[in-house]
């Protein structure tokens, strides 16, 4: 699991152009939208594109992705658990 | 009646070289690709606009012109939200068009990027620039093979004549691989140089 959450840190820094980040920066518990990394809308939908494209994963409900991009941590189980490659 | 007006102050930037008012103030070894050069300047500038970043290559470009414009203008905060922006390229937002295009050409591997969707759009720098500054003056976006100093003079008189703004942010912001030139100048009733056409052009051609 750590070696997935650090996947997840490095893949959301360089996908999502978060140049002042670094790895050691991003807690597992960070909010990844509002008070935390700050993500926009348009960073959601990269995410959603991520967790299709690197671990084939389809997020179709909305509600589904707000709970699944919670934090690095929420995201890394959901992953484990639903991956398809 | 038309109004003479004025130039406040111009930025250019071209070859890895920032100039202003036709001084050269930085200038970068040539060797440097854009996006390094952009990024040593985002950094010696410390702009702290983390969304500097998540911006397309036209807009980096223009945001940068337009925040040494705007510092070497020294406009009062309630002036620059009122500007109007008039800017052209002859690219548009293929520099851009092309990356996202390589998101969607593999049937096997067809993953769209938003990121890149939404700066598709060459007008969209003028959206980042007004995101940064609040302006919410009118705008005009314009494609022409060259930079069309006639075109931009009568847009930019028009709205200031008919009091849709007392400055306007005027330009040329082309980028198309690794090759790119800004031209950002504002205008007024009141500033530095003369305006004309043929000071515009002189003054873009020179500099």
């Amino acid at each position: 699991m750590d070696a997935l959450k650090k996947e997840l840190k490095e893949s959301i820094i360089e996908q999502l152009n978060l140049e002042d980040f670094t790895v050691e920066d991003i807690a597992d518990d960070d909010a990844l939208f509002g008070d935390g990394l700050g993500l926009d809308s348009i960073d959601a939908l990269e995410l959603i594109v991520m967790l299709d494209k690197d671990y084939g994963i389809k997020l179709t409900d909305p509600n589904e992705g707000k709970a699944v991009f919670v934090s690095v941590e929420v995201l890394a189980t959901y992953i484990a658990k639903h991956r398809t490659k | 009646m038309k109004k003479q007006l004025k130039i406040i102050a111009y930025c250019h930037i071209k070859n890895n070289t920032i100039s202003i008012n036709g001084k050269s103030i930085i200038a970068k070894d040539k060797d440097l690709s854009f996006s390094d050069f952009v990024k040593q300047i985002y950094k010696e500038k410390q702009l702290a606009y983390p969304k500097f970043f998540k911006m397309d290559n036209l807009c980096k470009l223009a945001f940068l012109t337009s925040e040494f414009l705007f510092e070497a203008a020294k406009l009062d905060s309630k002036i620059i939200k009122h500007t109007g922006i008039v800017l052209s390229n002859s690219a548009s937002s293929l520099d851009t068009d092309r990356k996202y295009q390589d998101t969607i050409t593999d049937k096997d591997n067809y993953f769209p990027s938003p990121a890149v969707f939404v700066y598709t759009l060459a007008n969209i720098m003028i959206g980042e620039i007004s995101i940064r500054h609040q302006i919410k003056g009118e705008n005009a976006f314009f494609v022409s093979e060259k930079f069309n100093e006639t075109l931009i003079e009568h847009y930019a008189s028009s709205l200031i004549t008919n009091k849709k703004s007392s400055h306007i942010l005027c330009g040329w912001v082309d980028m198309d691989n690794n090759n790119y030139d800004a031209f950002m100048y504002l205008v007024s009733e009141e500033g530095l140089y003369n305006y004309s056409k043929k000071i515009i052009k002189k003054t873009y051609t020179q500099n």
